[in-house]
């Protein structure tokens, strides 16, 4: 066993831009390691995504192929990889923590009795083992987590941890290898339909210079108003973490995160928000971040630029008046 | 339909974490719990299933003995029966893989219709145990799913995908389910519930009645506070101050207003 494998991902022809993001970290590990890296990517009918990941990683690209992995199912793809991992043998396997990988890589991994260790938000190499840190309790905490057992090492990297362009540049493009699993059809028990969207978003967070967005301590459904009329005063768009999207509080189309939009705006104001990882990947981009939270411990500490520990029924309309002010 | 769903008791929301000496793991004295947010939307799709399908709805819950608090607020819901799969105090030996093996070797003989779990932990968030499961079990999968509906032996998921999207599956029974936050609106226990709960049953069995040892191929070498990315200036007076303060430092610093 040894060598890192990367498994990239595709949907319908598209990459999932967290591939390159994990092409990166992979190659950060191999170098560390002294370990060659190879990537992996499934799907039907996916040669020239082979080319154009073969011309990126410098390295050997399998192509999982087989019309059985044209849609994604969960068993078809843990079959296809587990085939690959059997006969290529590597000691490591990375994925981008995607919503995909979520649902099929720790079935992948228990195949091989071992636990995936998801969500990973930096890697070293400690006497020749990758250690991996992740985030615990909503982000509050950090662990380093150690890989002990038979099988190979699997960890998936969160999204924005590794920039896509941190990588090695390519010396020279890598070649394609086509692979063609044996899978039964009987066996791939999900039936998915195409995927859909409900409805054309209303509202276009990724377009907004200044936005205000709302958490957990707002406390009550009508206290919205109070962060709104801020949001007036700066002429920003309001937004919320997921929470009060599941309350219904405000649309789902307001909600900032993994679930939601991700958003670079000059200024985000992160209100009574603790900062779990699901939102901050899809606000850490913005160019100025303040928070304001009773909590000083809270992980929103950790990518604000201000902060205010506080009552928000107190500073937000302090906040709204001086801003007032200010553009009068 | 019989659905069984895992719950998960975690220290709640709003706790302050101290590292213990071990470095290894919190300091869980004093510490207050709550069942994992996610898995309060997992129960209270079950409950519901079960009011338009009938059936039973048996809340699975492994941790020490303080789960058992917990685990009466599910039945004082209206899960009808529990199974408290009781381990010790320290469950760091346990890890997602450990865990699943317990979780699916204390509902076997159950042969459920349906097994339903929160997508994630609000502590460790690995986000697999259920997945890891339906391995362990043979049964089919799906996650971070919207939207239950069943026929006859079958059932159809809408599951959340990213960035807006979602997507329709179809898929057999038995099967596992992690149910994304938000699918429903929960309910709170009635005074009835609360009184009804005391009766129901709670069948407590331990790790070495299952046969499961612990064991943990991934496993915490220390815990540490996050490593800031920033430099963040607190800013600090009252209410009125702090707000003056944050207008200019937006304005003439970082530009922004």
């Amino acid at each position: 066993m040894s060598g890192i494998l990367v498994v990239l991902e595709q949907r319908g022809g598209q990459w999932n831009r967290m591939s390159w993001e994990t092409l990166a970290a992979g190659q950060e590990l191999g170098t560390s390691l002294g370990q060659t890296v190879e990537c992996a990517i499934a799907g039907d009918g996916i040669g020239s995504l082979g080319s154009e990941a073969a011309a990126k990683s410098c390295g050997k690209v399998w192509a999982v192929e087989h019309d059985l992995l044209k849609d994604y199912t969960a068993d078809g793809y843990t079959a296809a990889i587990e085939a690959l991992i059997r006969k290529t043998g590597p000691s490591i396997v990375l994925f981008p923590h995607s919503y995909q990988v979520r649902d099929f890589a720790p079935k992948l991994a228990t195949r091989f009795s071992q636990t995936l260790v998801s969500d990973v938000i930096a890697m070293h190499a400690d006497a020749g083992s990758p250690r991996f840190i992740r985030q615990l309790f909503q982000g509050k905490l950090s662990a380093e987590v150690r890989v002990s057992g038979n099988g190979p090492v699997f960890a998936s990297i969160q999204a924005g941890a590794w920039r896509a362009d941190q990588g090695a540049p390519a010396a020279a493009s890598g070649s394609v290898e086509s692979f063609r699993p044996d899978l039964d059809a009987s066996k791939i028990r999900q039936k998915p339909e195409a995927p859909f969207r409900e409805a054309a978003r209303a509202v276009d967070l990724t377009a907004a210079e200044i936005i205000v967005s709302v958490g957990r301590g707002i406390k009550e459904q009508e206290n919205i108003a109070m962060v709104e009329e801020l949001a007036k005063a700066l002429g920003g768009e309001l937004a919320a973490s997921r929470p009060i999207c599941d309350a219904g509080w405000l649309p789902m189309e307001r909600q900032v995160g993994s679930s939601g939009q991700t958003v670079a705006p000059k200024v985000y104001f992160a209100l009574g928000i603790s900062g779990a990882i699901q939102h901050l990947v899809g606000m850490k981009g913005s160019k100025t971040i303040v928070a304001i939270n009773k909590d000083p411990e809270a992980p929103i500490f950790e990518v604000a630029d201000y902060g205010i520990v506080g009552d928000l029924f107190e500073v937000v309309p302090a906040l709204t008046e001086e801003v007032k002010k200010a553009r009068r | 339909m019989k659905i069984i769903v895992a719950i998960k008791q975690v220290p709640s929301r709003d706790s302050q974490l101290r590292i213990d000496t071990s470095g290894r793991w919190i300091d869980e004295g004093g510490l207050s719990y709550e069942i994992n947010e996610p898995d309060a939307y997992a129960l209270e799709e079950a409950l519901q299933l079960k009011e338009k399908h009938g059936g039973e709805v048996i809340a699975l819950c492994a941790g020490p003995a303080r789960a058992a608090q917990t685990i009466r607020e599910a039945l004082a819901k209206g899960a009808d029966r529990a199974i408290h799969v009781e381990t010790r105090e320290d469950v760091s030996g346990w890890d997602t893989l450990a865990m699943a093996k317990l979780l699916a070797a204390a509902v076997k003989s159950e042969s459920a219709d349906l097994i339903l779990t929160g997508l994630q932990s609000d502590d460790l968030g690995y986000g697999q145990t259920g997945v890891v499961m339906a391995e362990l079990m043979g049964v089919c999968h799906s996650t971070i799913i919207m939207q239950v509906d069943v026929n006859s032996g079958a059932i159809r998921v809408k599951r959340e995908l990213e960035d807006g999207w979602f997507q329709h599956i179809d898929m057999p029974l038995p099967a596992v389910l992690t149910i994304q936050s938000g699918i429903n609106k929960l309910r709170y226990a009635t005074l009835m519930g609360i009184k009804k709960a005391k009766t129901k049953e709670l069948k407590r069995v331990t790790p070495e009645e299952l046969g499961v040892a612990p064991s943990a191929t991934a496993s915490i070498e220390k815990l540490f506070a996050p490593q800031k990315s920033k430099q963040t200036q607190i800013l600090e007076g009252d209410a009125k101050t702090v707000a003056a303060k944050l207008v200019e430092k937006l304005k003439f610093e970082a530009r922004v207003l």
